[in-house]
């Protein structure tokens, strides 16, 4: 007994080690940013705003969180709206090629982003789109869609199979059963997956910075600077990126988790 | 009610065309587009449309491409082989050792790292393991290092975890929190030994779920640019930094292309054989 309780103890401090080296990286740089060193290490420096002031007189940065905010509210309403649609056809109807159907909207993820942006870029220049915010918000709808219909499609799941007929034998038409019914059901779904493609979105650098030309978005410019030198401008914009999507994921995370209670209570 | 069958109206078509068209324009079209690019050429800096080999001959007669083929290669399986390994004792910790209660937090906790920007994580890291960084600088209160641990492989390594780890872990421990607990008491009953229970019965039931999560863990580490570029130093580019270098600086889209392509069907080979042996023995039960 004692063996397996010395056990038990070596795998938890494991697990706990594994979380430090998972959060390590978040905490060093919201630590960093309020640090005066120009390269920071340990022992700390001064406590300091600098970096903070210093971003925020860069008009550079606010136009990018102008454009980011602009991109990922568009893709999140956009990838729900596709999602959704995709999850209710799926929940509701048989139909021939189904499957190549669900293959095509769930593949865009497992594609390396390098290549989606490639990809993309090459195309939206062909078709004279590359370069504008809108390059942006299309490419990422396409990345952020299947997240939008997975998470969906699990709350249409927990529906009462019965519910959408009993309203159509009451007299309620498709449209209006869609409108009363369905989508109410959704709401907590539809609000995570807002939420968690906006995350996806406001995050993304890799197709951003290849088709984004000059409408940099918050990513962009930290892969910029990053790429110059180190500079602890990056920890403090960092600390305002991780906080937003943080939010995004955590709202995200309460209305999937409320919902999944709610079901199982049934 | 079950699913309907095919009855095409406007009421199921507004649903079921929205996707369709958004993907064939913004998905299948480049990924084609791509693919017609690889054979196209570039004369003074400009792309012609063409139909020629000569950026496939080009590229695989270049002995960099293979270095680089093979090195990517190797480096994501390393990864994805340690990833699995150190996620394991936590992940075994999480499924067997904790209440659903604390599972479900730590669960709720390791998605969040997922969705929240890499690029700052891998600064983080760069801030951490540089020379004077803050491992280093502990290690001097120690008299030891200080260890060169940037633009080594050690690096990448760190990078590629930061992305897949908390993933790897979420994966294996859903699927082994899933086994049916008779069938583990029932072989310790038996006078199985912990060990042989992991071995005999544990592994076994859960491949599926594993080589699913070492397949995403490969996919992950395979396509992604930041950690080996800005972690690893790129002094052996893998390939995703010689798409980006061929792209940003060369203006030869067509080779990069041609990368890309290579890139793409050696992934999906990989979860194509993944995924056979993941299913293949749970039928010959």
């Amino acid at each position: 007994m004692t063996k397996e309780k010395y056990l038990n103890f070596i795998l938890i401090t494991y697990l706990i080690f594994i979380f430090v080296f998972i959060f390590t990286p978040i905490a060093f740089s919201v630590i960093f940013s309020f640090n005066s060193q120009r390269f920071p290490t340990i022992p700390l420096g001064n406590f300091s705003l600098e970096w903070y002031i210093k971003i925020f007189n860069d008009p550079g940065v606010w136009q990018a969180a102008i454009n980011s905010v602009i991109v990922s509210l568009v893709t999140c309403i956009l990838a729900t709206f596709l999602g959704f649609c995709t999850a209710y056809s799926d929940y509701r109807y048989r139909f021939k090629f189904k499957g190549l159907y669900l293959a095509l909207v769930l593949l865009p993820p497992t594609i390396p982003l390098i290549i989606l942006a490639l990809a993309m870029l090459a195309w939206l220049s062909k078709i004279g789109m590359s370069g504008q915010l809108w390059s942006i918000i299309c490419a990422h709808s396409v990345l952020t869609a299947p997240f939008a219909m997975a998470i969906i499609r699990l709350r249409l799941n927990q529906i009462d199979p019965d519910l959408e007929s009993a309203a159509w034998n009451l007299g309620g038409s498709e449209w209006a059963t869609m409108r009363y019914v369905i989508l109410p059901y959704c709401k907590p779904a539809i609000i995570s997956s807002l939420c968690l493609t906006a995350a996806v979105s406001f995050d993304e650098f890799a197709i951003s910075w290849f088709v984004s030309g000059l409408n940099k978005t918050v990513p962009v410019i930290i892969l910029e600077i990053v790429q110059g030198n180190i500079d602890p401008q990056v920890n403090a914009i960092g600390t305002f990126v991780f906080f937003t999507s943080m939010t995004l994921v955590i709202t995200a995370q309460i209305f999937f988790l409320t919902w999944q209670m709610k079901g199982k209570n049934k | 009610m079950k699913p309907t069958k095919n009855n095409l109206n406007i009421y199921s078509l507004t649903f079921r065309l929205p996707i369709i068209i958004w993907q064939l324009l913004f998905f299948v079209g480049p990924v084609l587009f791509m693919v017609a690019m690889s054979f196209f050429l570039v004369k003074n800096y400009r792309m012609t449309e063409a139909f020629e080999f000569i950026n496939w001959t080009k590229m695989f007669s270049k002995n960099y491409f293979w270095d680089s083929y093979w090195f990517t290669i190797i480096i994501a399986g390393t990864s994805t082989l340690l990833t699995m390994l150190i996620a394991f004792p936590a992940s075994f910790t999480l499924a067997f050792k904790v209440s659903d209660n604390i599972r479900r937090w730590a669960i709720f906790m390791l998605i969040i790292p997922f969705f929240t920007s890499y690029l700052v994580r891998t600064f983080s890291w760069y801030v951490i393991l540089a020379e004077k960084g803050v491992i280093n600088a502990f290690f001097s209160y120690l008299d030891l290092g200080p260890f060169k641990m940037l633009n080594t492989h050690i690096g990448t390594l760190v990078g590629y975890m930061t992305l897949t780890l908390p993933l790897v872990i979420i994966l294996q421990t859903v699927t082994m929190a899933n086994i049916d607990r008779n069938l583990i008491e029932a072989a310790y009953n038996l006078g199985c030994k912990p060990k042989s229970i992991i071995q005999r019965v544990i592994i076994p039931l859960s491949k599926t779920g594993f080589i699913i999560a070492a397949v995403f863990c490969f996919i992950l580490s395979f396509g992604d640019f930041v950690a080996p570029f800005y972690l690893g130093g790129s002094q052996e580019p893998t390939l995703p930094i010689l798409i980006l270098d061929t792209t940003k600086s060369g203006q030869q889209w067509p080779r990069a292309a041609v990368v890309a392509i290579v890139m793409m069907i050696t992934l999906f080979s990989i979860a194509f054989i993944g995924i056979m042996t993941a299913y293949s023995k749970s039928f010959k039960k």
